[in-house]
């Protein structure tokens, strides 16, 4: 009987450990590179649009509307005969700029308010805090909308209101982060040593603080990218004829029956992008806990 | 009188093919307390985790060797005989009480879980044995105490909680792990005191695994010491203390300052640090530190071998140390 | 010698506002006082160690008087120089004559410095040297503490225990300081690196004239290293005075009791029949009177009530407990 279990543990480990050890060496640098693969190849899609991308994505031509896939179009053509393919590949210069200035701007907010309201206390906390309360009182979405309608649709207003929105999660992140950090024994060494306040939490929270902060980031980033979208498929974000995959996917929304093309290739842009953003994400944070 | 727990040439591998338990080898009589002494990396928990099979899953193996309890090799349990096993043979205790308690159950239902495991037993029988096992490990006012939760407890009476969670079981066998490394000096005292007590009152056999040589020669019978995963030295108590026959036994003697004489200057040492599991020197893994290491320390890896056939007293050293030299030491 | 101490304090106090346990704590602010009415000399050049168990105020004392930590009432004074009402200047005198360290050496360094940048920054910060200068120097204090010039480019995780506390103690080196606080720095290490670094302390403290403040709860190692011993119990000192005249003749039955608590590694003695019964009650809510009654095998009457019993006896040798000396006297012997 013994015998009998011990080989069946033997068994088990025998085929249960490579896998393991397959999910494990994939889990350690490759995410990040995949990730990194995937979002430096957009980037690169976007750079050089005007060359690789067969048409101009405006140009109409009402002789080829809704083609379906073929060696002419590989994506197939929309309503007004515009090229898909070419489309997909102008929107992610739209697209990367989403991520890139959705995330920056609440990123510095957030890090900044967060660190002074932490390691500060007292009235300077209590006011960030309120703020915050205040923010997260609204739904995220209504709150997004509210704000992009005084100011009118338009990118500039969608990056206006994801700084005035997004910095709630970054700031709550950063303060949990240097509340502890605070705490720490080499802080209280920093103070111990006469270090000033300028210099303890530029050179020894803030470095210690921003890894967190730009983990969260890039999955932050995934978030940015749909609200993007979805502002956009709302009529509020890009407008027409500029390509962006949220507005392209609205657009052949009225076609999901009859031309699914329109809908699945930016839509599958999307994924792509995102999936590269958080496998950095993952592959960030698991690189710093291998380290820590 | 015939060991309970027999140890034999346990090896534990890391992935990478290191070896953190190397060979080690003892054996534990009913009613005895044993002390594992060693250092950070030394493998003293490793071993006794091992003994439960409660390695970290995938990263460590048991490579080698066999665990004799009871006629049955524990490392060829089956994770169901083990999880029997480990309440009503080997019951185990640890340093943070607090982590190893949990915090939502009161520490009677944490009780009456083990107490059910061995039998079935009406409510009112696991209540008063409950109550039974917590006056026995010194906690006042039991009945009370039983509905209450770990973190009402101080540190002292928390790690009396475990104690009285792991004899809910009645375990023959019982693995402390640096049970009192957390706690006060006075409040130490006072748990030595309870496990010593259980062992001569109910016959518990005791593996007390510590980095204090103070706390081995206030209680255990005998000692292992260990150093970078190897057995250095096991001997009865009195004897490892007064005639250490390895020079590591010694220099951490030596390098203990006594609370209780009064000495001036600076403190005998050993140099250097532990070895690492990534750099374990080659033949004596204490050669690098050794003040009387020769040529073949540094390639042979010594054996356990008795120094003394009488006594038990066995070292892995290829000169261990002659009692003469301890003589004059102790004049000092 | 200068005749005054180096570093003093009157009837210090420190407390923090806790909030206590259930209903009654969300809505009734509890102050826990950590230290209470705590007076200490620090002699220069002298090694006082500062004993207690854990809660006893012993780091928050050491803090405090370093000004890391907010005093609710009394005086420090640091070299005749009176830090009640500190200027930012004040601080900074202050700061640049005293270090501390830590109990986790791995800790108290920022995981995303060097060994050698940290260094440097303390260096920098003191304007100690010339940028030039700079690097020599910090190879210098590495050395000083038994590391190399070779281990600056290394951060502390890629370091052993013993190796970061020593650092941590160049570190602290590198202020030039007249006092150091020593918090604990032993306790996480080693028994073999332990050593090391006690002597590293002893060393030092030797050869360049360092006055330190050694707070532990290891009795045997402050035997060794200290001059002075003050002894603390619930935020108060209990006793306090020459090393060997307190572990000799202890006065206070807690002296007495850890003393005998101690594992001792001779196998003769075994574990001591008579134990200090129970455990500290909690700092929130102090017993009237002396606070050890609840666990002293000789409180009587007088003990459990009133204000806690003043620090008494000669200049050199202080206890704060209501036995007179003949009875006193006899504590060490039932005890062990």
């Amino acid at each position: 009987m013994t015998a009998l279990t011990s080989t069946q543990i033997s068994m088990g480990q025998r085929v249960t450990a490579p896998l393991r050890r397959l999910s494990r060496d994939l889990s350690q640098r490759t995410t990040l590179k995949i990730g990194l693969a995937i979002v430096l190849g957009w980037v690169l899609v976007a750079l050089l649009a005007p060359w690789i991308s067969p048409y101009d994505p405006v140009y109409q031509d009402l002789t080829t509307r809704l083609a379906p896939m073929s060696w002419a179009h590989p994506m197939g053509t929309d309503n007004f005969g515009r090229d898909i393919l070419s489309r997909v590949i102008y929107s992610a210069r739209v697209d990367l700029q989403i991520c890139l200035l959705g995330v920056i701007f609440p990123f510095i907010i957030g890090t900044v308010l967060g660190t002074f309201s932490g390691y500060i206390g007292g009235w300077c906390d209590a006011i960030v805090m309120r703020l915050i309360d205040i923010v997260l009182a609204f739904p995220f979405l209504v709150l997004m909308l509210a704000i992009i309608t005084i100011l009118g649709p338009g990118l500039s207003s969608f990056f206006i209101a994801m700084a005035l929105v997004g910095w709630v999660s970054y700031a709550r992140l950063v303060r949990a982060r240097v509340l502890v950090l605070k705490q720490s024994d080499f802080v209280l060494a920093a103070r111990s040593l006469g270090y000033s306040h300028s210099r303890i939490i530029c050179k020894h929270l803030l470095p210690n603080v921003l890894t967190d902060a730009v983990v969260f980031s890039m999955s932050d980033v995934v978030l940015v990218l749909l609200n993007g979208a979805a502002i956009s498929y709302l009529g509020l974000g890009v407008q027409p004829p500029v390509a962006e995959w949220g507005v392209m996917v609205t657009e052949g929304q009225g076609f999901i029956t009859t031309a699914w093309w329109l809908t699945a290739f930016p839509g599958l842009a999307i994924v792509l992008l995102a999936v590269g953003f958080s496998f950095i994400a993952d592959g960030l944070s698991e690189n710093r806990g291998g380290t820590q | 009188m015939s060991p309970l727990l027999t140890v034999d040439s346990l090896t534990i591998t890391t992935r990478a093919g290191l070896n953190l338990v190397d060979q080690v080898s003892f054996s534990l009589a009913p009613g005895e307390m044993l002390g594992l002494v060693g250092e950070s990396g030394s493998g003293k928990t490793l071993t006794c985790r091992a003994l439960l099979q409660l390695l970290p899953e995938g990263a460590l193996q048991i490579t080698g060797g066999r665990v004799d309890f009871d006629g049955r090799d524990l490392l060829r349990l089956s994770p169901r005989e083990m999880r029997q096993l480990r309440g009503a043979g080997v019951g185990m205790i640890f340093q943070n009480p607090s982590t190893h308690i949990n915090p939502l159950m009161t520490i009677g239902q944490q009780m009456a879980e083990s107490l059910r495991l061995r039998g079935r037993l009406s409510r009112k029988e696991i209540r008063a044995r409950s109550v039974s096992l917590l006056e026995q490990v010194g906690i006042p006012s039991p009945e009370q105490r039983l509905d209450s939760h770990a973190h009402e407890f101080s540190g002292g009476m928390r790690q009396r909680a475990m104690i009285a969670i792991a004899l809910a079981c009645s375990p023959r066998v019982l693995i402390a792990d640096e049970p009192t490394t957390a706690l006060d000096v006075t409040v130490q005292a006072q748990i030595l005191k309870l496990l010593d007590g259980l062992r001569r009152e109910h016959g518990l056999s005791i593996i007390m695994i510590t980095h204090d040589l103070g706390v081995v020669a206030q209680t255990c019978d005998r000692v292992a010491v260990l150093y970078g995963g190897r057995i250095c030295e096991i001997a009865a108590t009195a004897d490892l203390l007064k005639h250490p026959a390895h020079p590591y036994t010694r220099g951490l003697i030596a390098c203990q300052p006594h609370a209780n004489v009064n000495a001036q200057g600076p403190l005998t040492t050993i140099a250097g640090a532990p070895p690492t599991a990534e750099e374990m020197p080659a033949g004596c893994r204490f050669h690098p530190r050794c003040p009387d290491a020769q040529r073949r320390c540094q390639t042979r890896q010594p054996v356990v071998h008795d120094v003394a056939q009488e006594s038990g007293h066995r070292v892995a050293c290829h000169y261990p140390l002659q009692r003469l030299i301890h003589r004059e030491l102790d004049h000092e | 010698m200068s005749s005054h101490p180096l570093l003093e304090v009157e009837r210090l106090s420190v407390s923090f506002p806790v909030t206590g346990p259930g209903l009654k704590g969300l809505f009734l602010k509890q102050k826990l006082h950590a230290v209470n009415a705590v007076s200490l000399q620090v002699e220069p050049g002298s090694v006082v160690g500062l004993v207690g168990e854990s809660g006893s105020g012993k780091s928050t004392l050491g803090r405090a008087m370093l000004k890391l930590e907010p005093s609710c009432a009394g005086s420090i004074t640091f070299d005749g120089l009176q830090l009640d009402n500190a200027t930012q200047s004040d601080i900074a005198r202050l700061r640049q004559q005293t270090a501390m360290i830590f109990q986790d050496p791995y800790s108290s360094l920022n995981p995303r410095q060097t060994l050698g940048e940290a260094i440097a920054e303390v260096l920098k910060v003191h304007r100690k040297c010339s940028a030039e200068k700079r690097a020599s120097r910090v190879d210098e204090l590495l050395t000083l503490t038994g590391l190399s010039g070779d281990y600056k480019s290394r951060y502390p995780k890629q370091l052993s225990g013993g190796q970061c506390q020593r650092a941590a103690i160049a570190r602290a080196l590198a202020i030039e300081p007249r006092l150091i606080v020593a918090d604990e720095c032993v306790a996480a290490l080693d028994v073999s690196i332990q050593a090391q670094i006690v002597n590293l302390l002893l060393e030092l403290q030797r050869k360049i004239n360092l006055t330190l403040l050694f707070i532990a709860h290891d009795l045997s190692i402050v035997r060794r290293l200290c001059d002075r011993v003050a002894v603390m119990y619930l935020g108060r000192i209990v006793e306090e005075g020459p090393t060997e005249s307190v572990f000799s003749h202890p006065r206070h039955p807690y002296t007495a009791a850890l003393i005998s608590a101690i594992p001792d590694i001779d196998p003769e003695r075994r574990l001591p029949d008579t134990l200090l019964r129970g455990e500290p009650p909690s700092p929130l809510d102090l017993p009237d009177g002396c606070a050890f009654h609840t666990r002293c095998c000789f409180a009587r009457e007088a003990c459990r009530k009133g204000e806690a019993p003043e620090l008494r006896g000669d200049g050199n040798h202080q206890y704060a407990c209501l036995l007179e000396a003949g009875e006193a006297e006899r504590l060490t012997d039932p005890m062990r």
